[in-house]
């Protein structure tokens, strides 16, 4: 749906964007993931024709945005990092204009602005003046108006910066809901964003790719052996932590056993497994068959943010190992 | 031609909605009807002291009271022609709703047409407000209405240059006070250009002064239809526009 070759931005001193290739299937939802001034808005910018890239091409919908861009401009939703909202329009009548822009008319318009109004939460506010809208209603009225067209293409700027938690959950909420009829990318610098709601990531550090893969991909690559928190529980006599640390210290597969605590009779480790090997079941089995109780075994996934920090390499710095003293410049620069 | 009249309504929805449009027609028919009673007044006092003095009445009213109020009406519209194009797009760039439009799908063209077409549209309905004025003129005189028609034209056409320059430097800039000062700026450069023409005349001043856009109305306010100095105003209107469209291009390669 969207293929990127080699794009490459640069404004008058700035390399915002050098050489980036990626492709988003269709119907996906990719999280674009980087630091602030990675080249985000920049990359956004160019796939939704506002600005010309300086090298590169790139396909959208099936039209280049250079040669065609009328062609892309129809079939895509854009929500750039400030909601483009005029602040003396009614809710109701931007979303109107909005979408006699983007080339609908008539009862077919009006019907599917109550509809988006519907979906974006925002029917309670239609004949409200834009510029006395909070800063959550501003992002959904922004949201609908990239709806509004049923765009096969979403591409929105920092979706939820700003809002508040609960707002960012609704705002998720609705983002995941649209997958399925429509291809997003969504870019944001937080991390947990994209575990809940893409399937993809593309990472950027300073304008450069540093990966890009399915989040539970790459999570495993990062992860290489597996890790799982196990709580066990004494089913009659009371549970010796050493003993049950040294039973799983004897499972196969099992590198490293770390003791964490006992509560109330049962007590909790944290396992690692050797490269590329499978625990989970062989614990499972280990603790029942000695006769305790399995309360809890659940893989500790390693967040974005670790695996983040590892490929832009900013986690050096607090590495264990003497880093180069370049790199400690980086680290905090970043 | 639709997408300029979709951009073109929200352009005046945004001016009649703010107090500025209601603000400028205030502002235009109250200096407008200060020139245009104090022109009758001195006028009427004329002709009454003609008939006292026995004489026939030998004045126009188009010559006495159409004409010197039209050439005010072009030099006040001057002044009014900044505050109308100020916001046309240093207000979107500043709001960034300049990237709804340009990724839209209409063009550049249409969205700088339609802009300029409702900044003509609020100044054509100032225009109105004096047309007003000179309807009594045709109740209680006997005017001719066709050199009115042609000094209407002709305000028009010189307006269309101006707010068309007036819309190119609004894309130069976020600041929209910044934009109507430079309007501003220019609007008055271009007026008193003609004022060289007065103590010069070497071939300098002549092609300073024909850049001046109050030299080409005076044959509108005439009520003679100038195919030369409506070709000026049309030129001002085109290369205003044009700089507008590049503007806004280079906008994109810059930043
Ligand atoms: N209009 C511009 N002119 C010059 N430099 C810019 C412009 N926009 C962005 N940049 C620079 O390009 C880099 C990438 O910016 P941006 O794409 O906005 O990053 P992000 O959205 O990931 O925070 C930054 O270093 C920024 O300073
Ligand atoms: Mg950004």
């Amino acid at each position: 749906m969207i293929t990127v070759k080699g794009l490459t931005k640069r404004y008058a001193r700035t390399l915002a964007v050098d050489h980036i290739s990626f492709e988003v299937q269709k119907g996906q939802i990719v999280g674009f993931l980087g630091p602030n001034g990675a080249g985000k808005t920049t990359t956004m910018r160019i796939l939704t024709c506002f600005l010309p890239p300086t090298d590169g091409a790139s396909n959208v919908a099936g039209f280049d945005v250079l040669e065609q861009p009328l062609e892309v401009k129809k079939r895509i939703g854009y929500l750039p990092e400030t909601p483009p909202l005029y602040p003396e329009m009614e809710v109701r009548e931007y979303l109107t204009f909005v979408g006699r822009l983007k080339g609908m008319s008539g009862s077919s318009l009006a019907a599917r602005v109550g509809e988006v109004s519907e979906r974006c939460a925002i029917a309670d506010v239609s004949s409200k003046l834009l510029g006395k809208l909070s800063k959550g209603y501003r992002q959904r009225v922004g949201l609908a108006q990239a709806i509004i067209h049923n765009p096969p293409v979403l591409i929105l700027d920092e979706p939820t910066a700003g809002l508040d938690p609960k707002q960012i959950n609704e705002t998720r909420e609705l983002i995941r809901s649209l997958a399925g009829d429509h291809t997003i990318i969504l870019s944001t610098h937080i991390l947990p964003e994209v575990e809940q709601t893409c399937q993809q990531v593309i990472i950027i550090n300073k304008g450069k790719l540093v990966a890009t893969d399915s989040v539970h991909n790459l999570q495993n690559r990062a992860r290489g052996a597996e890790s799982v928190v196990i709580e066990v529980e004494g089913r009659d006599s009371a549970l010796d932590a050493k003993t049950v640390q040294h039973r799983l210290e004897t499972v196969s597969g099992v590198s490293r056993v770390v003791f964490k605590e006992t509560l109330n009779n049962r007590s909790s480790f944290e396992v690692e497994s050797l490269q590329d090997r499978s625990i989970r079941g062989d614990l499972a089995r280990a603790v029942v068959e000695s006769g305790w109780n399995l309360n809890e075994l659940r893989p500790t996934a390693m967040s974005l943010e670790e695996i983040f920090l590892q490929l832009t390499g900013a986690e050096q710095a607090g590495a264990a190992a003497p880093p180069p003293v370049e790199a400690v410049a980086q680290g905090r620069e970043s | 031609m639709r997408n300029i009249w979709i951009i073109c309504r929200k352009e005046l929805h945004s001016y009649f909605v703010s107090p500025v449009a209601y603000l400028l027609l205030t502002m235009f028919a109250l200096i407008f009807g200060f020139f245009y009673w104090n022109s009758v007044g001195y006028f009427n006092q004329v002709g009454l002291e003609s008939q006292m003095r026995g004489q026939a009445f030998p004045m126009s009213v188009n010559e006495y009271v159409i004409r010197p109020l039209l050439s005010n009406v072009s030099v006040i519209g001057l002044f009014f022609i900044p505050m109308i194009t100020m916001r046309l797009f240093a207000e979107e760039k500043r709001m960034g709703t300049i990237e709804l439009l340009a990724t839209s799908p209409v063009r550049d063209l249409e969205v700088i047409i339609g802009k300029w077409l409702a900044a003509v549209i609020l100044y054509a309905t100032m225009m109105l407000f004096t047309a007003i004025n000179f309807a009594f003129l045709f109740r209680y005189g006997n005017p001719d209405w066709k050199p009115l028609a042609i000094g209407y034209l002709g305000l028009l056409l010189q307006a269309g240059g101006l707010l068309a320059i007036g819309t190119f430097i609004s894309t130069l800039t976020r600041n929209q006070i910044i934009a109507g000062a430079a309007t501003f700026g220019v609007c008055l450069m271009l007026w008193v250009l003609e004022w060289v023409a007065g103590y010069e005349t070497a071939t300098w001043a002549k092609v300073l002064a024909y850049m001046s856009v109050i030299t080409h109305f005076d044959s509108f306010s005439k009520g003679v239809l100038d195919t030369k100095d409506a070709i000026f105003y049309a030129s001002v209107i085109f290369l205003g526009l044009f700089l507008t469209s590049r503007s806004m291009e280079s906008l994109r390669w810059r930043s």
